[in-house]
C-alpha cells in the first residue's frame, strides 16, 4: 500500500461524543425564528400531503392484491422518511414473498441486494428503529446463502457510532448465532467495546451470555457456572470498572451476576405424609403448576400407582412450591407395618416411609446441606471472594457512601458465610440505609430475607421444628416453603403488615404468635390443618371480617386479638363468634 | 503580477499569521473590503509549515546576512501633510538557526526533492529558478501541479491526490537515481516494526531519502495543538471554516518520569484500561479528576491552598507520587513550584473538559500541519471577497499629520493603497517603533526520527509529552511527536517538535539536553545492536523565535490610532491568544458586528418579494479575478 492514501482525518463538527462523565441522554433542540418556522410548516404540510397520498396508494394496491415492485417503491418513500411504520414493512414482506415465487433466482437476488441497501439507508436515518432491524432479521433469515460476514461488519459499524444501541446488539446476537461466530470471538468484540467505554449494559450482558458458552468449559462444570480462572479474570475486569467509576451501575450489575448462583436443579425438597389428615404434602425446588399440560406428578403407594387430585395449600391454582393431595385412608391403614410413598416428578424421585404407629413421616433435603442461601464454593473460589471482599472494603474506605459498594460487600459476606458474618452484615445494612435513604423499604425487605435464611439454617442445625423470629425487625416473610415441618412459629414484635398467602404452606403449624406487629390481613392463615393457637395481640386488625379465613382452620381453639382496633367495635365479639363457631376462646 | 491591486480598501492586513488571517476573514465576512498582504512568498509567517526543501530554503534565508533593513524610496512619495511609519524589509524574529544532519547522505551526492515544486514554495528565486528539478525526471509529467498557481492556498483534499500521482511515478520512474531501488521499495512498504526484525540494515533512512521524499513533510515553525473545546475549534465550527481542514485526534498523552517515557491515563477509558495503576490509584485519580471538573462547586476543598503552589496542593490529595507527577506535568501541564493551586485546577479542568469531544485525548492536530489553519481563514476571507497578495511587501504606513491617523500604505511598487483600518503583524514593525518593547524568545527544535519515543501496538501515534525541567525554575519542554499519517512526515519517520520559553542564549542550549535524554544520534546507534531503546535522530533543527505575545499597545512608539498590531505565535500549547486577539481587534474595528457568524444556510435563505436577489453577501466575481488566489478558493468552498 502506498503511504499516501487516505490519512483518516476527520472534519470537526459540533456534535458531542461521550463526555468525560456520563450524564443523562438528551439533546439540545435548535430554536428557529418565526419566519423559519413558518417556512418549515409549509414544507411540512407539503411533505405530509405526499406522505398521505403514498400511504393511500399503498393500501389500495394491497387491497387489490397488486403486490409488485411499485409497492416496494412506494413503501420505500414512506419508510425512508419514517422507518417506524410497521405496516409498511409488512407490505414489503408480502411483496417480497410474492416476488420470490414470480422472479428468477437472479432477479430476486438483485431485489434482495437492493433491499439490504435500502435497509441500511433506513438505519442511517434511525439506527434504533425496531421495524428496520426486524425486517433485516426476517430477510437474512430467508436467504439461501446469507453473507453473515457483511452483517457482522454492519453491526460493528453501527456499534462504532453508538456502542449502546441495543437494537444493534440484538441483531448482532442474531447474526452471531446464525453465522455462527465462536463465542470467544464475540467475547473479544465485547472486550473491545468495553475498553472504549465500560458504561455499556449491552456489552456486559452479552458477556454474561457468552461466557457460559465458551468451548473451553469442561462438561463437569455445573451448568451456568463459570470455571474459576474465567471468573477471576472477569472479576478483575469489572473491578477495574467500579474502581474507575463506582457510580456506574452497569459494572455493578455484572458483578452481581458473576457472584450469583445458577438456578438450582429441579428437586423434590420434602415429602410429608400425615396419617391424621390423610394427606401427602410435597415441596418442590421451584414453584410449579401441577396439571396435565404443565407438570405431571406420579404417586406410588407401596409401589402401586395411585391417581390423586393435587391442590395448593391456599387453594389457588397458581405456581406454588407446595402441592398436596388427599390419600384414601386404605392406602396406609392396611396390614403391613409400613407404607412407602414415592413421588416422581419428571426424572426426579423422592420416597418416604410411614411406619405403623406413627402419625406422620417425612423425607427432607436439608437447607444446610444444599447450601441454599450461598454460592457453591470451592476453596479457591472462596479465596477469590475473600479478595473481592478486601477490595470492596478498600473501595468503601475511599467512597464511604457508595451504595453499590456497600450492597456488594453485603452480598459478598453472605456468599462467603451467612452465619459467621451475620453481625457484620447487619452493620453494613445500617450504613447502607443511611447512604441510600430512597431504598430503605427495599433494604429492610432484603435484610428480613437474609435474617430468615440465617434462622432457618440455625433451626436446621439444631434439628428442631420450632422457629423463633420474634424481635427481628422483619418487614417481610420469605422462604416459607422451607418451613413445611415447623410446628411452632413466633413472629411477635416485628414490622409485619400481613400474613401472606404463602403462610398456608406451613402445614404442620400448631402455634403461631404474631403479637406486636402491624398486621391488617391474615389471608395466609388458611387451611392450616393443625393450627390450634393464634395470637394476634397488638396489631392493626380493623374489622372482624379480616379474620374470615380463619374459619378454614379446623383445629383452631384459641384466638387472641387483644389491643386491636376491632376490639373497639361493640359488635365484634359477637360477629367473631358467629364467624368462627369452632374456636373455643376468642380473647378481645 | 499584482500591479492591478485596487487602491482603496476598508481594511488592510499585513501578515498572514493566524490572528491576522482570522481578523481578515471576520472583516471580509462582515462585508468589509479587505486587502491581505504578506511580504513572504508563503502563507502563515511564523505559523507556516514547510516541505523539507521549503524548510531548507527558509533556513538558508535566515542564515544569510541581510541586505539592509530599510526601504529607500518611500519618503519621496509622501505628501506635505503626511508622515511615514516605516515597515521592516527583512524579518528579524528568527535567530540562532542550527542544523545537524545525522543520517548518512548515501553515495549519490546530489539528490533533489521529488516533484521539486514544493507545497509551500520557498521564495521563488531560491528554490525554483536556482535548482530546477533535474535528477528525478518526473517533475514535468504532472501537469496539474505545474498549472496550479504558486500562491494558492492549498486545499487539503487536493494534496493527497497530487501526492499519490507523484509518489507512484517516483517509484517507477526514478529508480536509477538512488543506489538501490529495491531497498527503497521495501523501506517504504514494510511497516517499520517488521522491517526491524527481517532486514535490520535495510530500513535505515538516509538523508537522501528524506530529501527525496521531502514533499511528504509539512514542518511547522510553530508547534501547537487545538484544545477540542478551545476558542479556535469553536471559531472554526461557528464560522464553518472547519470545512477547509481535516484533523486527527492526538492519540496519547505521555509523561516523563525517572528517565522513562510513560503513557498518562487521563480519560475514563484510559484509567479503566491502564495496567500500570492499582485499583486504589485508579479510584484516587478518577476522584481527583472528577473533582477538578467542577472544582468551583466545592471551594472548601481547596480554599486553604489557594496561596500554595499547585504541586503542594496535589500532595494533600491522597495521590501517589507518580499520579501527582502526571497531573502536574502532563494534565495541568504546569511546572513545579511556579503555578498556584487555582491556576492548576483551572488548567486541569480545561484539559478534562476537552476530553472525549473528539476522542480520548483533549487535542486535535490539523492534517498537513498547523500552517493549514491561517490558510483556511484566508480562504474564508477570499470567499467573501478579500484580495490576496503574497510576496507583496509594504514600505511604510502613511499617516495624516493633522488627524494622526493612518490613511494608506505604500507597497514595494510604490503604489499607494488607502484604507480605514490597518492591521500589522509585529514582525513588520521596525526597531524604531519597537524600541521600548521587551520581547521574550522561545526555543524550538524540529527533529526527524526513525521511531516513536514510546513503542505501541500501532506505529501511527500522535503524542504530546511534557518533559519537566531539570533545574527548578526553568521551563518544562513540550514535545509533540507526529507520525506519518498526520501528513507531516514521510513513512517510517516521525517528526518531533520541541518548544519551551528561552532561558539560555540559544535554542540548542535550551533543548539539547532533552533531545539527548529522548533520542540517540544516528551515527552512534549504528555501532550498537538493534535493541536500542531510544529512537534514532536523523536530522535536527534548532532555532529561536521571537515571542511577541502579550505586549501592550502603548509599548509601541508612534502608532496611529487606527493601526492595530497582531503578535506572532506564543509559547502556549493552544491557540487561545490568537483567537482572542483577533476578536478584540475585530470589535475595535466593527463594534456592532458579529464576529465570524455562521455562513447562511442555503435552506434558510429568504428571497425578497420579487425573488431575484438572495440576501447573502455573495463573493463578487470581478474582485475574485484580478488577484492570484481567490477564484480557486471560491470553487473549493462549495464542496
Amino acid at each position: 500500500m502506498d503511504g499516501t492514501g487516505d490519512p483518516g482525518g476527520f472534519r470537526i463538527i459540533a456534535s458531542p461524543s461521550p463526555p468525560f462523565i456520563y450524564r443523562q441522554h438528551g439533546r439540545l433542540k435548535v430554536r428557529t425564528t418565526d419566519e423559519q418556522a413558518e417556512a418549515k410548516r409549509v414544507e411540512r404540510e407539503q411533505k405530509l400531503k405526499l406522505y398521505r397520498e403514498a400511504t393511500e396508494a399503498i393500501f389500495q394496491k394491497r387491497q387489490e392484491g397488486h403486490l409488485d415492485e411499485s409497492v416496494l417503491e412506494l413503501t420505500s418513500q414512506i419508510l425512508g422518511a419514517n422507518p417506524d411504520f410497521a405496516t409498511m414493512w409488512n407490505c414489503r414482506r408480502e411483496v417480497l414473498m410474492h416476488l420470490e415465487t414470480q422472479k428468477s433466482p437472479e432477479e430476486f437476488a438483485t431485489l434482495v441486494a437492493a433491499e439490504l441497501g435500502f435497509l441500511e439507508s433506513c438505519l442511517r436515518v434511525n439506527p434504533k428503529s425496531y421495524g428496520t432491524w426486524h425486517h433485516r432479521c426476517w430477510l437474512l433469515g430467508r436467504l439461501p446463502e446469507p453473507n453473515w460476514t457483511r452483517e457482522l461488519e454492519l453491526c460493528a459499524k453501527f456499534l462504532e457510532a453508538d456502542e449502546r444501541n441495543f437494537h444493534c446488539w440484538d441483531y448482532r446476537r442474531f447474526v452471531a448465532q446464525k453465522a455462527p461466530v465462536p463465542p470467544a470471538e464475540e467475547l473479544a468484540f465485547t472486550d473491545s467495546l468495553i475498553t472504549r467505554n465500560f458504561s455499556n449494559y449491552s456489552s456486559w450482558h452479552y458477556r454474561s451470555c457468552l461466557l457460559p458458552k465458551l468451548q473451553s468449559l469442561s462438561d463437569s462444570q455445573p451448568p451456568g457456572r463459570l470455571p474459576e480462572d474465567i471468573l477471576l479474570r472477569e472479576l478483575e475486569l469489572v473491578q477495574n470498572a467500579f474502581f474507575t467509576d463506582p457510580n456506574d451501575q452497569s459494572a455493578w450489575f455484572y458483578h452481581r451476576w458473576l457472584l450469583g448462583r445458577a438456578d438450582p436443579k429441579d428437586a423434590i425438597r420434602c415429602l410429608h405424609v400425615s396419617r391424621n389428615e390423610a394427606c401427602l404434602t410435597v415441596c418442590f425446588s421451584r414453584p410449579i403448576i401441577v396439571s396435565p399440560g404443565m407438570e405431571t406428578l406420579m404417586l406410588f403407594v407401596d409401589r402401586a400407582p395411585l391417581p390423586v387430585e393435587w391442590r395448593t395449600p391456599d387453594g389457588r391454582n397458581r405456581p406454588n412450591y407446595v402441592w398436596l393431595c388427599d390419600l384414601p385412608t386404605d392406602s396406609f391403614n392396611g396390614q403391613s407395618p409400613q407404607h412407602s410413598f414415592s413421588l416422581m416428578w419428571g426424572d426426579v424421585q423422592k420416597e418416604c416411609v410411614l411406619y405403623q404407629g406413627l402419625k406422620e413421616s417425612w423425607c427432607q433435603d436439608s437447607a444446610t446441606d444444599e447450601q441454599l442461601f450461598r454460592m457453591e464454593l470451592s476453596m479457591e473460589k472462596s479465596t477469590v471472594l475473600q479478595s473481592e471482599l478486601e477490595s470492596c472494603k478498600e473501595l468503601q474506605d475511599l467512597e464511604p457512601d457508595n451504595k453499590w459498594c456497600l450492597l456488594t460487600i453485603i452480598l459478598l459476606l453472605r456468599a462467603l458465610d451467612p452465619l459467621v458474618y451475620e453481625k457484620d452484615t447487619l452493620k453494613y445494612f445500617q450504613t447502607l440505609k443511611v447512604a441510600d435513604p430512597m431504598r430503605t423499604a427495599y433494604l429492610d425487605d432484603l435484610r428480613s430475607k437474609f435474617l430468615m435464611e440465617n434462622y432457618i439454617l440455625k433451626m436446621e442445625y439444631a434439628d428442631v421444628r420450632v422457629l423463633d423470629l420474634s424481635r427481628k425487625d422483619l418487614t417481610v416473610l420469605c422462604h416459607l416453603d422451607q418451613l413445611l415441618l415447623v410446628t411452632h412459629l413466633n413472629l411477635s414484635h416485628n414490622l409485619l403488615r400481613s400474613l401472606p398467602p404463602a403462610l398456608a404452606m406451613l402445614r404442620c403449624l400448631e402455634v403461631l404468635q404474631v403479637d406486636g406487629n402491624a398486621i391488617e390481613s391474615v389471608e395466609g392463615v388458611v387451611n392450616l390443618p393443625r393450627l390450634q393457637e393464634l395470637s394476634l395481640c397488638d396489631n392493626s386488625l380493623q374489622h372482624p371480617l379480616a379474620l374470615q379465613t380463619l374459619a378454614s382452620c379446623p383445629k383452631l381453639s384459641l384466638l387472641s386479638l387483644e389491643r386491636n382496633p376491632l376490639c373497639q367495635l361493640e359488635a365484634a365479639p359477637e360477629e367473631l363468634r358467629a364467624m368462627l363457631p369452632n374456636v373455643d376462646r376468642i380473647l378481645t | 503580477m499584482a500591479d492591478k491591486v485596487p487602491s482603496e480598501f476598508d481594511v488592510v492586513v499585513i501578515g498572514t499569521g493566524l490572528p491576522e488571517s482570522i481578523v481578515a476573514a471576520a472583516c471580509s465576512r462582515s462585508g468589509q473590503s479587505v486587502l491581505h498582504v504578506d511580504s513572504r512568498s508563503y502563507y502563515g509567517g511564523n505559523w507556516a509549515s514547510f516541505s523539507f526543501s521549503g524548510l531548507l530554503s527558509w533556513i538558508k534565508e535566515y542564515q544569510e546576512e541581510s541586505d539592509g533593513d530599510e526601504w529607500a524610496a518611500w519618503q519621496e512619495l509622501l505628501l506635505e501633510a503626511e508622515e511615514g511609519v516605516a515597515l521592516r524589509k527583512k524579518d528579524q524574529t528568527i535567530q540562532h538557526v542550527e542544523v545537524i544532519r545525522y543520517a548518512s547522505q548515501d553515495s549519490d551526492e546530489h539528490v533533489e526533492e521529488v516533484g521539486a515544486v514544493q507545497k509551500n514554495p520557498a521564495p521563488v528565486t531560491s528554490a525554483s529558478s536556482n535548482d530546477p528539478p533535474d535528477s528525478t525526471g518526473t517533475a514535468c509529467s504532472d501537469t496539474s501541479e505545474l498549472t496550479a498557481p504558486l500562491n494558492e492556498p492549498e486545499t487539503s483534499q487536493e494534496v493527497p491526490d497530487v501526492d499519490v500521482t507523484l509518489g507512484n511515478e517516483s517509484h517507477g520512474g526514478d529508480t536509477d537515481c538512488t543506489e538501490s531501488p529495491l531497498e527503497q521499495e521495501k523501506a517504504e512498504n514494510v511497516p517499520v516494526g517488521e522491517a526491524v526484525v527481517d532486514v535490520p540494515k535495510k530500513n535505515r533512512i538516509t538523508y537522501s531519502q528524506i530529501v527525496k521524499e521531502g514533499r511528504r513533510f509539512n514542518i511547522d515553525l510553530t508547534s501547537k495543538l487545538l484544545y477540542s473545546r478551545g476558542l479556535l475549534i469553536d471559531l472554526l465550527i461557528k464560522s464553518s471554516v472547519s470545512r477547509y481542514a481535516e484533523f486527527k485526534n492526538v492519540t496519547r498523552i505521555l509523561g516523563y518520569r525517572e528517565g522513562t517515557v510513560l503513557q498518562v491515563p487521563c480519560s475514563r477509558a484510559d484509567v479503566f484500561n491502564s495496567k500500570q495503576l492499582t485499583m486504589v490509584e485508579k479510584r484516587m485519580l478518577m476522584k481527583f479528576l472528577t473533582f477538578c471538573l467542577d472544582y468551583e462547586q466545592q471551594p472548601e476543598d481547596y480554599k486553604a491552598y489557594e496561596e500554595c503552589p499547585f504541586s503542594e496542593y496535589l500532595k494533600t490529595q491522597k495521590l501517589t507520587p507518580s499520579l501527582q507527577h502526571f497531573v502536574l506535568h502532563s494534565i495541568a501541564m504546569t511546572s513545579e513550584g511556579c503555578t498556584g493551586t487555582l491556576d492548576g485546577l483551572r488548567e486541569t479542568q480545561n484539559f478534562l473538559r476537552c476530553l472525549g469531544r473528539y476522542g480520548n485525548t483533549p487535542f486535535l492536530f490539523p492534517l498537513y500541519g498547523q500552517g493549514e489553519l491561517p490558510q483556511c481563514f484566508c480562504r474564508m476571507c477570499a470567499v467573501f471577497g478579500g484580495t490576496y497578495c503574497l510576496s507583496h511587501a509594504v514600505q511604510c504606513l502613511v499617516v495624516d499629520k493633522e488627524s494622526g491617523k493612518c490613511k494608506a500604505i505604500i507597497d514595494h511598487f510604490g503604489q499607494r493603497i488607502s484604507a480605514k483600518y490597518f492591521i500589522v503583524e509585529d514582525s513588520y514593525l521596525t526597531e524604531k517603533t519597537c524600541s521600548d518593547v521587551a520581547y521574550r524568545q522561545m526555543s524550538r527544535a524540529v527533529l526527524i526520527t526513525d521511531r516513536s519515543v514510546l513503542k505501541a501496538e500501532s506505529d501511527q501515534q500522535i503524542s504530546i509529552l511534557t518533559v519537566p525541567p531539570v533545574e527548578p525554575g526553568s521551563a518544562a519542554v513540550r514535545v509533540i511527536e507526529l507520525c506519518s499519517s498526520t501528513m507531516t512526515c514521510m513513512k517510517g519517520t516521525y517528526l518531533v517538535h520541541l518548544t519551551c520559553p528561552s532561558s539560555k542564549k540559544t535554542a540548542r542550549e535550551d533543548l539539547e539536553s532533552v533531545v539527548q535524554k529522548l533520542f540517540t544520534p544516528y551515527a552512534e546507534a549504528e555501532l550498537e545492536n538493534e535493541e536500542v531503546e531510544k529512537p534514532n535522530l536523523l536530522w535536527a533543527l534548532y532555532f529561536n523565535m521571537r515571542d511577541s505575545s502579550g505586549i501592550n499597545r502603548d509599548s509601541y512608539n508612534d502608532l496611529p490610532s487606527n493601526v492595530y498590531v497582531c503578535s506572532g505565535p506564543d509559547c502556549f500549547l493552544g491557540n487561545k491568544n490568537a483567537v482572542q486577539q483577533a476578536e478584540t481587534l475585530f470589535r475595535h474595528i466593527l463594534p456592532n458586528e458579529e464576529f465570524c457568524p455562521p455562513p447562511p444556510n442555503p435552506e434558510d435563505i429568504v428571497f425578497d418579494g420579487d425573488g431575484m436577489q438572495p440576501e447573502v453577501p455573495a463573493p463578487k466575481p470581478e474582485a475574485a479575478e484580478d488577484v492570484t488566489s481567490q477564484g480557486d478558493a471560491e470553487e473549493h468552498s462549495e464542496e
